[in-house]
């Protein structure tokens, strides 16, 4: 066990110090000069030097590199450009919206997708299970820049239910969620299905309908728990669908989270917080996944003995 | 289920529009200053937005920017992911280990958020919107032909090539490749769909096409702030999109029952 947890560990870190140092690459990519990028033509040459100073591009790669690695070790991310605060400071501001708005999603995604796959699976190949499955065959398909609008339409603007954007009132997490969540619930009301059609298989559901129990409890209790282990995982994996949809959903809403800076910062050329951005979505992302392993080798033995390949 | 001409018939028109519609139908930049976010109706069967501009006609222009984007995207990543993760998987030994950890890597940056800030970094435009895609895409490719490679390539017919001393270059596209076509063929539908999803999102965040060129992506963002009175200036480009993700991802389906390809990583 505990090798497996080492292992894991061990992987996580390597692919963190990868993700690092592509995210550290990405303010090279600034065709020409990243500086007369972020400051404009008009900057006088001292503020260039002075930027360029500041932000170690007068360094050589391999140095740049190192210092990079010795703040993020530190937890100092830099300054932002354009409100010169910490940047450490503004993403804390904006942790708790996005969050807040990938946790609600999910609630929305589970709700709508245990229903729709256990009604598919129990039903196999009758009207239900086309209509399920086409519904989620058009939860894939509906990209959440498009769905946010015409929610707004519909029930802000027309209905007049629930507000348009921002994060003020207690209701508005509800149609960022459903916007977000929509994609998410259409995958994995396929994986309930799937998943669930195997275990209906077993002969300890045989057993169960056997002894007499009432087919909501076999399907429930019986069938459902055990169909449940494989989509949980795949759940930590679309955790990255859900946080990459996060940012273009946060900007429909105007929802006051990561996404929106991220976005906002590009506008700004406000690299460096891009850069932190980018680096701590994906560092949250890849920290939930090896917990989610961790945690499922230490559930489920077969996980850790099994081959990893 | 659905058969195969719906998704077919979809994809069809798509193309269609998208090589030929731009010469057939009118200028989509033309501009009637007093049709201005007027409704479908005789004069423009889709109405005309903001600027007074013909929607179906900008429309037409979109699919291009979508076909010809996903289609760039997906060929160029298909061939180069799958050549990376099959001769990676076929020689294995410290490359094989040196991929697998790059390929953890771009793993690791959740769904388009990668593309978003290369692109952002990159500078809007068509072809860094192809570029951000295509750095992002070839993953998918090279972790599905590294994993069907290595359960192949200790078959017989592999082995006599090895030890014939045909070239290994030779055996992964002659006796390796033409063996793994059918479950790379199913992902290379799914990542259309995604790249058509992908570049209409990076459009919407003002990341793709500059105006005035069209996109559906950038027609829904401009017409979001008229909903109100000209919601049809969101509903077509978005049920433009919908259909045509509907129709590859169906697709997609299909050829996955047909080819018998069992699940996708």
């Amino acid at each position: 066990m505990p090798v497996f947890i080492l292992s894991r560990l061990f992987s996580a870190a390597l692919v963190l110090v990868g993700v690092s140092c592509l995210v550290f690459l990405l303010i090279h990519l600034v065709p020409g000069d990243p500086v007369e990028v972020m400051l404009g033509e008009a900057a006088q040459p001292a503020d260039r030097e002075a930027l360029r100073h500041a932000l170690g591009l007068d360094q050589g790669l391999l140095t740049q590199l190192l210092h990079y690695f010795n703040a993020l070790l530190h937890l100092d991310l830099g300054t932002s450009l354009q409100s010169k605060r910490p940047i450490t400071e503004l993403l804390a501001e904006r942790i708790p919206a996005t969050a807040e708005l990938a946790g609600a999603a999910l609630v929305v995604a589970v709700l709508i997708a245990v229903p729709l796959g256990v009604i598919a699976a129990v039903r196999k190949d009758s009207p239900w299970d086309y209509g399920a499955m086409t519904v989620s065959m058009l939860g894939v398909s509906i990209p959440n820049f498009w769905l946010g609008p015409i929610l707004i339409l519909v029930f802000s603007v027309w209905l007049g239910w629930l507000p348009v954007s921002g994060r003020e009132q207690g209701d508005s997490i509800i149609l960022p969620a459903i916007t977000l969540g929509t994609a998410l619930a259409a995958v994995l009301s396929r994986m309930v299905r799937s998943s669930l059609l195997e275990v209906l298989h077993e002969d300890y559901i045989r057993t169960a309908r056997a002894k007499g129990l009432a087919e909501g409890a076999v399907i429930w209790r019986h069938g459902l728990r055990n169909a449940m282990l494989p989509v949980v995982t795949v759940l930590g994996l679309q955790l990255g669908v859900l946080l990459g949809g996060a940012v273009v959903t946060e900007m429909v809403f105007s929802w006051p989270g990561l996404g929106e800076l991220t976005i906002e910062s590009i506008q700004r050329r406000d690299y460096p917080v891009v850069q932190a951005c980018v680096l701590l979505i994906s560092t949250s992302y890849v920290v939930v996944n090896t917990l989610t392993d961790v945690v499922y080798g230490w559930l489920d033995p077969r996980v850790r003995l099994g081959d990893r390949s | 289920m659905m058969r195969l001409w719906l998704p077919g018939t979809i994809l069809m028109l798509w193309a269609l529009g998208a090589l030929l519609g731009p010469s057939l139908v009118g200028d989509p930049n033309h501009i009637e200053l007093q049709r201005i976010l007027a409704s479908p109706g005789p004069a423009g069967w889709l109405g005309f937005d903001d600027l007074g501009r013909p929607v179906w006609q900008r429309l037409v222009v979109g699919a291009q920017t979508s076909f010809m984007v996903s289609a760039t995207v997906v060929a160029v990543t298909a061939v180069v992911g799958s050549l990376i993760g099959a001769t990676s998987g076929f020689i294995g030994g410290w490359v094989d280990h040196v991929l697998v950890r790059i390929i953890d890597i771009f793993l690791a940056f959740p769904g388009i958020l990668l593309a978003i800030a290369l692109a952002g970094v990159l500078g809007p435009g068509i072809s860094n919107v192809v570029i951000a895609l295509s750095v992002v895409g070839w993953v998918g490719f090279a972790r599905l032909a590294r994993g069907q490679v290595l359960s192949l390539k200790h078959r017989e017919h592999v082995q006599a090539a090895l030890a014939l001393g045909v070239r290994r270059s030779r055996i992964i596209i002659r006796h390796l490749l033409p063996l793994i076509v059918a479950p790379l063929i199913v992902e290379g539908t799914f990542a259309v769909a995604g790249a058509v999803i992908a570049e209409a999102g990076l459009s919407f965040l003002g990341l793709g096409v500059q105006p005035p060129a069209a996109s559906w992506g950038s027609m829904i963002r401009d017409g979001t702030r008229y909903m109100l009175m000209a919601p049809h200036l969101v509903l077509a480009p978005g049920i433009a999109l919908m259909v045509v993700v509907l129709g590859v991802n169906l697709l997609g389906d299909r050829l996955r029952d047909w080819l018998d390809v069992r699940s996708r990583p």
